[in-house]
């Protein structure tokens, strides 16, 4: 149980890690991060670097619609634009692998910020619209700019290597996703720490009432979307140099639509929320798999079910948090976490 | 205090306003001199509202000019005027609910910081320095100054009306202001609650020095404090001057308690209450625009 914390400088009081407990579990975390890939076998890891390249976007996504208001369903074709550039720049430039990550989230930053024009006039709804269309546009263009895109053959990347050794197993590449993953979550939590962060908040609870705090709305709204879509373009690259090809099936608005429900399950406008709501949304199909699995030899043909089941089970989810839990997953831990603050002396 | 907060003087000429055929405004004029309370005062649909929508930037008048310190911003727009050193809170309150009420003061400070996006991203170094300096500021400045000390971490939307008519004020002031633009400070209040927003707004006023234009309709209040009053209705003005000066002009009296021969009025209404008194029933009637304390 925790009494208070008494901080002698504000920088101490702003911190994110405010207590010697949280700082405790936070050297568990990362000690178990490191420790992990020792442990886990091959199908595990396959998992672990599938959830930090979620975990990047989701958070991409959260800056955007969670914490800025502003509801995209583009976050798959972002992420389709950062994965084609790694893959044109891999095979035409041969760059090392970490500037073509950079150059594929500032090639999504820019397209973020086109598709980002129409959100000063239009908002909610609507502005869903309007990112599906552009997300529709960009599907057409990878798959008829055939010189560029390769049509709807895709490309194929070469492994991501690393001081002259080719990241080629998912043990390597976990050494080297996660930590561009938690690099990027440390670094949107960060931005809710200074005026942008708070000036994306602000137009987010009231526009009006922003704009005469002196915040220049379309700026900050592109921003946003630019941050958003670089963020998703990091994603995309990682992903491109994960699965070592790329196609224009790769990235549909399924996609887009996981995205978006991993940032509502988690917990919209919450750091938490990006990391707990991607994770969660990466392991439910592998849950679902183990009970198709189970139930197999009772039911026939069991593994059909599956493909429809992940469906069902998606969208029963979201609509479950929508009703119940519209905080997310980040609500509830925060409600166990304040349960032990008092614990055992107030239940 | 910060340097930067030299009271600004505010001039309004000639302003006309108009929705389609409804005229709102109509050649209006009037100064808020620097370092003085004016209040703007008026009945319902005067056209107090769309006068402060001109002065911050909201509406583009058709006619006239809006001066801040013998400067023309009628063409400015709000997050430019925010920067000059225009400050407003609203009347129905207009804080950020989802945030805690340190962070929605630290947002009035935005237009005056510099951290930029990567700054931002990576936080030590420059932004660290600039978010710890504006904690600093904004704790002795405000915080103290407000009496708003116990309520800092806590979410707005837990706040009780008069607080957070008060988190306003305390938002308003860390925009550094040149001119702030109450809208309605006490509307709703209790008589405790509109005692200490007086008082604060006093405070400002003597120890920040800032210019300060309000619009209001608790009149006890506007009387009070107020150095300067300018009452408009129907678009114009039709007094100013100082808060005795126009509590007694006839024009003022009939704007608020209808047509005719003050005098004559007050002895129709006064006849009407003892009727009313005698038949049990409240005739009042003959009052054509409410809205007075």
């Amino acid at each position: 149980m925790r009494i208070a914390t008494a901080n002698e400088t504000y920088l101490a009081d702003e911190a994110l890690i405010r207590t010697r407990t949280q700082w405790a579990w936070t050297a568990v975390l990362a000690a178990g991060l490191a420790a992990a890939p020792f442990a886990l076998n091959n199908y595990w890891l396959y998992l672990a670097c599938l959830v930090a390249i979620n975990v990047a976007s989701a958070t991409g996504l959260n800056i955007l619609t969670g914490y800025t208001g502003l509801v995209s369903l583009g976050q798959g074709a972002f992420m389709a634009v950062g994965a084609y550039t790694v893959a044109w720049l891999d095979r035409n430039v041969g760059a090392p692998f970490l500037v073509n990550l950079f150059a594929g989230g500032l090639m999504a930053a820019a397209v973020g910020i086109l598709v980002g024009l129409p959100s000063l006039r239009v908002k909610g709804l609507y502005l869903a619209i309007a990112t599906i269309g552009a997300s529709i546009i960009l599907q057409f263009v990878f798959l008829n700019w055939t010189s560029v895109t390769g049509g709807s053959r895709g490309m194929n990347v070469a492994p991501a290597s690393l001081f002259g050794t080719p990241l080629t197993t998912y043990f390597q590449l976990y050494f080297v996703l996660v930590p561009i993953a938690a690099l990027m979550v440390l670094g949107a939590a960060n931005l809710f720490r200074t005026r942008i962060g708070r000036a994306f908040i602000a137009i987010r609870d009231r526009d009006i009432s922003a704009e005469v705090l002196g915040i220049p709305l379309l700026r900050y709204k592109l921003l946003s979307f630019a941050v958003s879509s670089f963020y998703a373009g990091v994603a995309g690259g990682m992903w491109a140099y994960f699965f070592r090809a790329v196609g224009p099936e790769s990235f549909t608005i399924v996609e887009s639509i996981f995205y978006l429900a991993a940032v509502i399950v988690g917990g919209m406008g919450s750091i938490l929320g990006g990391i707990i709501g991607a994770t969660f949304m990466t392991l439910v199909p592998e849950v679902l798999r183990f009970g198709v699995e189970a139930i197999s030899p009772y039911v026939d043909n069991a593994g059909t079910l599956l493909s429809p089941v992940r469906t069902v089970v998606f969208g029963a989810l979201i609509i479950l948090f929508l009703v119940f839990e519209p905080q997310g997953l980040a609500e509830i831990v925060q409600r166990v976490r304040r349960f032990f603050h008092l614990w055992p002396f107030r239940k | 205090m910060p340097d930067a907060m030299k009271p600004a003087r505010l001039d309004v000429e000639g302003l006309s306003l108009s929705f389609g055929g409804l005229r709102a405004i109509n050649d209006v004029t009037f100064s808020v001199e620097p370092g003085s309370i004016t209040a703007l005062i008026g009945p319902n649909g005067a056209g107090k509202t769309s006068m402060f929508n001109c002065i911050s930037g909201f509406y583009k008048p058709q006619r006239g000019a809006v001066r801040f310190d013998g400067e023309d911003v009628t063409r400015v727009h709000p997050p430019a005027r925010a920067r000059m050193g225009f400050a407003r809170t609203f009347q129905n309150i207009a804080l950020f609910r989802g945030m805690t009420v340190l962070d929605n003061i630290k947002l009035g400070r935005h237009a005056h910081m510099r951290t930029n996006l990567l700054q931002a991203l990576a936080f030590f170094g420059p932004a660290a320095r600039e978010e710890v300096e504006l904690r600093a500021e904004v704790e002795r400045d405000i915080i103290d100054f407000l009496e708003i000390n116990h309520i800092r971490h806590m979410p707005v939307a837990a706040l009780s009306y008069g607080l957070q008519k008060r988190v306003e004020l305390a938002r308003a002031l860390a925009m550094r202001p040149r001119i702030l633009l109450l809208d309605e400070p006490v509307a709703g209040m209790n008589r405790e609650e509109t005692e200490d927003m007086a008082r604060f707004i006093l405070d400002v006023k003597e120890e920040w020095g800032t210019t300060i234009l309000m619009v209001e309709h608790d009149m006890g209040m506007v009387m009070d404090i107020s150095d300067h009053v300018v009452v408009l209705n129907f678009g114009q003005v039709i007094a100013r001057g100082l808060p005795h000066e126009v509590q007694a002009d006839p024009q003022v009296v009939a704007a608020y308690l209808g047509s005719g021969d003050p005098a004559a009025l007050m002895k129709r209404l006064a006849a009407e209450a003892d009727a009313g008194a005698a038949t049990g029933g409240a005739a009042m009637g003959g009052r054509a625009t409410g809205g007075t304390a």
